[in-house]
């Protein structure tokens, strides 16, 4: 379990101590805020062991109202979330569900060390007064090392990049060993030789069953890690594997007319009589790119493209 | 020579400057988390809130703490009861709920101006502290100084981040209401040391100061808390031969040592930050083959 770069494998797996397997179930969830907002409605979803699943919406659309509800943060008025079976603060008290927060949600000037944020992932698995044991050294030290923060463990959190930044926070989720890992626009600000990275990590976790929900507008490269996609519009518009619900139909509808909407066919692609097109969906930040369908409703292939055009 | 050793040989002095030591240190002790959230008036706004319960105690003839106590409680319940049911900010919640504690105050000092020695509650009277009063001051110390040995490694993490802290189980709610609570036990207490005023620096300025210092909160509390606690003792010492306010000597030392702090800290100092900027930015380093 100790050779090479990486540590893969963590004793368990993907199932927890006491047996338990990672999985999420949303029932006809609405969230209301105190001040009147409601932020979803009738929300209903359920993801299973092992996957990586895309929650993928507008700004406003719900989705961090999604993360708060499965985290406890916010009850819902109506409908009912369960976490491995169990309820939140049930799932919360075993540890079970790991957080990667917004990066502007984070207090970067706050006086700690990388090293003390990683230990405070375990700090849910230490006796009352927090002392750390061996054990809890240890998985500090393998988390680290899985994100390649080792020699950074003794700077203040701000002095670090926006990639490094990341990978602090993914190594507390690592660190916590939670089924469930919820990842908030983790690649916002983040360099591509990070995001492949972080793509690889969470495809190791994936493969050791845990289940990881990832919200991102990062629309063209969610065909390529995502196995399972949410689309979020104040509720749960669509949710299923990436190939039959991350389709142009839903992104169209969960995004209205947000996403700026390309599509080149006939005579302004090809020189020919070929009829075949190719769509292009983008909110500028990276787009997915449709090719060959005439219809939004044919069964398309996807990539994710670099660049428009 | 002996002069300087005048103020141990008067048992109100001793008094004065172990009991200013403690307090001090227990403030302290709390600014290194105040001063973290941007919540550093939440202290003024206590000092000010207690006011009516002091008032109210000394007209029924009732500890001054436990008034000083409950209304100070309340006043951090209602704060945080206001702010998560409003959109409202945390500084227009804290601005509306302690001038209105402060005005009860004031109309209650008011119509019995003979109930309360105002001179008392707003520059404090360390020096003439009755026994009793000194008592209250040690029993609410002690017991707040206990409760964050306890349990300040889970308010640090509800502080650095709410949602992980409940992921892993704490009760951000509850501590937070641990923390208030605490807070407002320490105000009453600083209150008979440096009055309603200077409370705020009590509960500001040791923070704030170690922040310039140190990267690593344990340190910070350390550091925070043996500033507290020496300026304290300190500034009940100079008092004597001052003849001055001790909470004004106190505050004025932890002004002082703020001051050195700001210009020459190592890391955040003034001095440092222009080194730091005439120096070229440091390099960054990618993910694979980071390691050593």
């Amino acid at each position: 379990m100790k050779d090479g770069f990486r540590v893969a494998g963590e004793p368990g797996g993907g199932a927890s101590a006491d047996g338990l397997a990672a999985s999420i179930s949303v029932r006809d969830v609405t969230v209301t805020y105190p001040n009147g907002t409601t932020a979803l409605r009738d929300a209903t979803f359920d993801l299973g062991a092992g996957s990586i699943c895309g929650l993928v919406g507008v700004n406003g659309s719900g989705k961090s109202t999604l993360f708060k509800a499965i985290m406890g943060f916010v009850a819902p008025s109506a409908g009912e979330i369960r976490i491995a079976g169990l309820s939140a603060r049930e799932a919360q008290k075993r540890n079970l569900v790991a957080y990667v927060p917004q990066s502007e949600d984070v207090d970067w000037n706050f006086p700690v060390l990388v090293d003390d944020v990683v230990m405070m992932g375990r700090y849910g698995r230490m006796g009352f007064l927090r002392r750390p044991s061996p054990v809890d050294r240890r998985k500090v030290d393998e988390a680290l090392e899985r994100v390649g923060m080792t020699a950074f463990r003794k700077r203040q959190i701000g002095e670090l990049s926006g990639g490094q930044r990341k990978r602090v926070f993914l190594a507390r989720a690592l660190a916590q060993e939670g089924l469930i890992i919820l990842l908030d626009e983790p690649f916002t600000g983040v360099d591509v030789k990070t995001e492949g990275a972080i793509i690889d990590l969470l495809r190791e976790l994936k493969a050791q069953g845990h289940l990881m929900l990832v919200s991102t507008h990062n629309l063209g490269s969610v065909p390529d890690f995502c196995d399972q996609v949410v689309l979020v519009l104040r509720t749960v518009l669509a949710a299923g594997p990436t190939t039959s619900t991350f389709t142009q139909a839903n992104l169209e509808k969960a995004f209205g007319g947000v996403l700026r909407h390309f599509r080149l066919e006939g005579q302004d692609l090809h020189q020919d009589d070929d009829l075949r097109g190719v769509t292009v969906l983008t909110d500028d930040e990276r787009p997915v790119v449709f090719y060959g369908s005439r219809r939004a409703t044919d069964q398309p292939r996807r990539r994710g493209a670099d660049e428009e055009k | 020579m002996g002069e300087l050793l005048v103020p141990f040989a008067y048992d109100y002095m001793v008094k004065a400057m172990w009991v200013s030591a403690l307090v001090g240190g227990t403030c302290a002790f709390l600014s290194a988390f105040l001063m973290l959230k941007g919540w550093s008036l939440m202290g003024d706004a206590l000092a000010h809130s207690i006011v009516p319960g002091v008032a109210g105690a000394y007209l029924l003839k009732l500890p001054y703490a436990a008034g000083a106590f409950f209304t100070g409680l309340l006043a951090a319940l209602g704060m945080a009861f206001v702010r998560s049911q409003t959109r409202l900010r945390e500084d227009a919640v804290i601005g509306l709920v302690f001038t209105s504690f402060f005005a009860a105050g004031l109309l209650l000092v008011s119509i019995n101006p003979t109930s309360v020695n105002v001179q008392s509650i707003v520059l404090g009277n360390i020096l003439g502290i009755s026994d009793e009063d000194a008592n209250q001051v040690v029993i609410i110390s002690v017991i707040t100084l206990g409760a964050l040995l306890l349990t300040w490694k889970d308010l640090m993490v509800v502080f650095f981040d709410e949602g992980h802290a409940r992921s892993i189980g704490l009760n951000p709610a509850a501590l937070k209401i641990l923390f208030f609570t605490l807070l407002s036990a320490a105000v009453v207490a600083a209150l008979q040391t440096v009055g309603a005023c200077l409370v705020i620096a009590m509960v500001v300025t040791p923070g704030a100061t170690a922040y310039l210092l140190t990267d690593r909160f344990p340190r910070l509390l350390t550091m925070a808390v043996a500033i507290g606690t020496l300026t304290s003792l300190v500034g009940a010492y100079v008092s004597y031969f001052l003849d001055g306010a001790t909470g004004g000597v106190i505050v004025t030392l932890q002004t002082l040592i703020f001051l050195a702090a700001f210009i020459f800290a190592p890391k955040h100092g003034m001095l440092a930050a222009r080194r730091k900027s005439a120096a070229a930015v440091a390099p960054r380093a990618g993910w694979p083959g980071a390691g050593p």
